[in-house]
């Protein structure tokens, strides 16, 4: 038997309705969670308990919503450097790698010490946020050279130099600056530790406990600065033109291979700022496993935010409440799935976007 | 330090590379390229172990890794084939998924011993002097079946009806459709087997060559060294086996490096500081991205390079490949 019915896809010519994409993103949501809820119902877990569970853990007291947002910042940083990337198609997978780059050369300033000892704690801050985005930018500098001038697939590289990444910091954390022996370098002196909203609980109590630190405010600022550069700038308007149509932009006298070089190196230096924020506002030392694959995710980050700057600190945020109920529930990697499912069904529904789908009755056209 | 060990030991964890690597060349010769390898290998090992767990017989869980491996698939084949969404984001968002799931559905099998895939001499050929004991005795039993895939893989993609069908959908999928080859069909097949023969390299992780489940430590990167040999061996399955038996022999290497107090009569370094072994476990890395360099270039030089239409999604009667 036939089904009288086929599907057909026509493409959208008008321009989409301001909604559209938002409606789609947040039904992918949705979705996403009614399907690991299911999984979670057929491996024998009770998914609203889990559920009501994963709420109060990200968003149940002052604590937790703070420590969302904590979270959320390496996300916003590293979603704004890959979206800046995405854009011009550059595939840039290797936010993990920088991100653990950055927070090297940024502890390097309190490790080696590069700072006299009594430095100002604005001066050592600001040293190392430097220092942290000139890791990034380094690290992503290797596979933007790669690729302009070789032509080497950067998706590969960027992936590689993760893995890198993370033995060359356990080398200095195991062998050279480790603390008595342990697996993490000595905490940090207090001067270069990123202010904290706790910091001032002596004049507020309300803020004792509370973990939030200064790194959100980088994240934001980052925001729109990107932001600016995209929608305001004429180099943004360059790296859109080369993502859209790089044989255009080559006709035009655009440098394609310094941009490539560019833009990678920028969208590293935020993930090295991402570093560094985590270590001077967070840790407070450079240890193993600083990142629960925030590299990872801020790809996915980016991408629901649909490249948009400002939709980014919104996924984020997002984001960051799943990694901090993800930390406390079983199975482990059920907040992994929940990310790869809205991943999926995300740009699967990017087809409503560009294509009109309807049912068309076969049966008339053979009539 | 023997050359003997280290060879033995590059042909039997270079088997888990070579399965997946010739997944992914007969995928991106149909023109569709799936990142997802890392994920469908995890979900695959996971599903292979649990299987041979719960079964007692580790054929049925090499069955179920490459039907999981497979089945995982067919989402990215929906999602870039008939959706036409961008097969980069698709494919990391499936290695997310699998990882994920993986994860989820692995949970307590960490420190289980489940039954496993035997090893065996390879007749006739194991009694052959000096070469039947290098290469035909006492491998896992899918040792030997990596050996016979290599010639077959290759025979099929260049001197079979279906192969040169398969080419022809990676190359100019346009001509194959108008020649009445189903591209749709084609893409979705290999895009399945691709999937099935990751989840197979899964498995011989997981039930044969380093048995055990170690959450997403079992696969540890190598879907993605897969991926990456794929394009250094120029889609060329024999060059993508040699690669991945070599890389297997590194790994031995790295490894033995550590063992003797002298190496060529000098103190060996990584056996009197311990930190200096995290250089030698990011010398595949680096390695791979050194083989990606020299593979790009020797590819624009000779003017080789990928399937024309890899990448691209087919819609009939609309300007492209």
């Amino acid at each position: 038997m036939k089904i009288p019915y086929r599907i057909e896809m026509e493409k959208r010519l008008e321009e989409n309705p301001k909604w559209l994409p938002i409606v789609t993103s947040l039904g992918a949501i949705v979705l996403a969670f009614l399907i690991s809820g299911i999984i979670l119902a057929l491996i024998g877990g009770d998914p609203l308990r889990v559920f009501k569970f994963f709420y109060n853990a990200a968003f149940g007291s002052w604590g937790a919503l703070s420590d969302v947002v904590v979270k959320a910042t390496p996300l916003l940083l590293i979603g704004l450097g890959c979206g800046l990337a995405f854009r011009m198609k550059l595939w840039n997978i290797g936010a993990e790698g920088q991100f653990y780059i950055g927070a090297f050369f940024a502890s390097l300033v309190v490790l080696v010490p590069l700072v006299p000892e009594d430095s100002p704690k604005i001066f050592v801050l600001t040293l190392m946020g430097i220092m942290g985005m000139f890791g990034g930018a380094l690290y992503g500098f290797v596979p933007g050279f790669l690729k302009a001038k070789y032509n080497v697939n950067e998706i590969i590289t960027t992936l590689m130099l993760n893995y890198v990444a993370i033995y060359w910091n356990n080398y200095w954390i195991f062998g050279k600056y480790s603390d008595a022996g342990f697996q993490m370098t000595p905490t940090f002196d207090k001067v270069a530790w990123l202010p904290r909203l706790a910091d001032l609980a002596r004049k507020y109590p309300a803020f004792s406990g509370i973990t939030l630190h200064l790194g959100v405010v980088f994240g934001l600022i980052a925001a729109v600065v990107i932001w600016l550069i995209i929608s305001r700038s004429r180099w943004g308007y360059v790296i859109s033109l080369i993502g859209d149509n790089p044989k255009a932009a080559k006709y035009a006298g655009i440098n394609i291979t310094r941009n490539i070089i560019l833009v990678m190196m920028l969208s590293g230096a935020l993930a090295g700022l991402a570093g560094m924020s985590e270590v001077t506002g967070v840790v407070h030392r450079l240890q193993e496993r600083i990142s629960t694959n925030y590299g990872f995710s801020g790809v996915i980050v980016a991408w629901l935010a649909k490249l948009n700057p400002f939709a980014t600190i919104l996924v984020s945020f997002l984001f960051g409440a799943l990694i901090v109920a993800g930390r406390e529930i079983q199975p482990s990697g059920l907040s992994f799935f929940i990310q790869g499912t809205i991943l999926f069904l995300v740009i699967s529904s990017d087809v409503l976007l560009h294509y009109k789908i309807r049912l068309v009755r076969t049966t008339e056209e053979i009539a | 330090m023997s050359f003997e060990v280290i060879l033995r030991s590059g042909l039997s964890t270079g088997t888990i590379l070579l399965f997946a690597a010739i997944g992914e060349i007969l995928t991106e010769r149909a023109g569709i390229m799936n990142l997802g390898v890392e994920g469908m290998m995890l979900l695959g090992a996971m599903a292979a172990f649990k299987t041979a767990l719960a079964t007692g017989n580790p054929w049925l869980g090499l069955l179920a890794g490459i039907a999981a491996g497979g089945i995982l698939s067919l989402a990215h084949a929906l999602v870039t084939i008939h959706l036409r969404a961008d097969q980069v984001v698709s494919g990391l968002s499936l290695t997310f998924l699998g990882t994920g799931l993986a994860l989820v559905l692995g949970e307590g099998l960490t420190g289980q011993n489940a039954p496993l895939i035997p090893s065996a001499d390879l007749p006739l050929l194991a009694n052959l002097p000096y070469i039947g004991r290098l290469f035909f005795q006492n491998f896992n039993i899918l040792v030997y079946v990596g050996y016979f895939f290599i010639p077959l893989s290759w025979y099929f993609i260049n001197k079979t009806r279906p192969g040169m069908h398969l080419r022809a959908v990676g190359e100019k999928p346009s001509a194959a459709d108008t020649l009445g080859i189903n591209v749709v069909g084609v893409r979705y097949f290999y895009t399945f087997v691709g999937g099935c023969l990751a989840g197979l390299a899964g498995a011989t992780i997981s039930i044969a060559i380093n048995p055990g489940w170690y959450s997403n430590l079992t696969t540890s990167g190598q879907g993605w060294i897969a991926v990456a040999l794929v394009i250094f061996a120029q889609w060329n399955p024999v060059r993508a086996a040699m690669g991945g038996y070599f890389f297997g022999m590194l790994r031995r290497f790295m490894l033995d490096l550590q063992g003797p107090m002298l190496l060529l009569g000098f103190r060996n370094p990584f056996f009197y500081n311990h930190n200096l072994v995290f250089f030698l476990q990011m010398t595949p890395f680096l390695l791979t991205i050194i083989a990606l360099v020299w593979g790009s270039r020797s590819a624009t030089r000779k003017r080789l390079g990928a399937p024309a239409a890899l990448g691209i999604p087919y819609i009939r009667g609309e300007r492209g490949l």
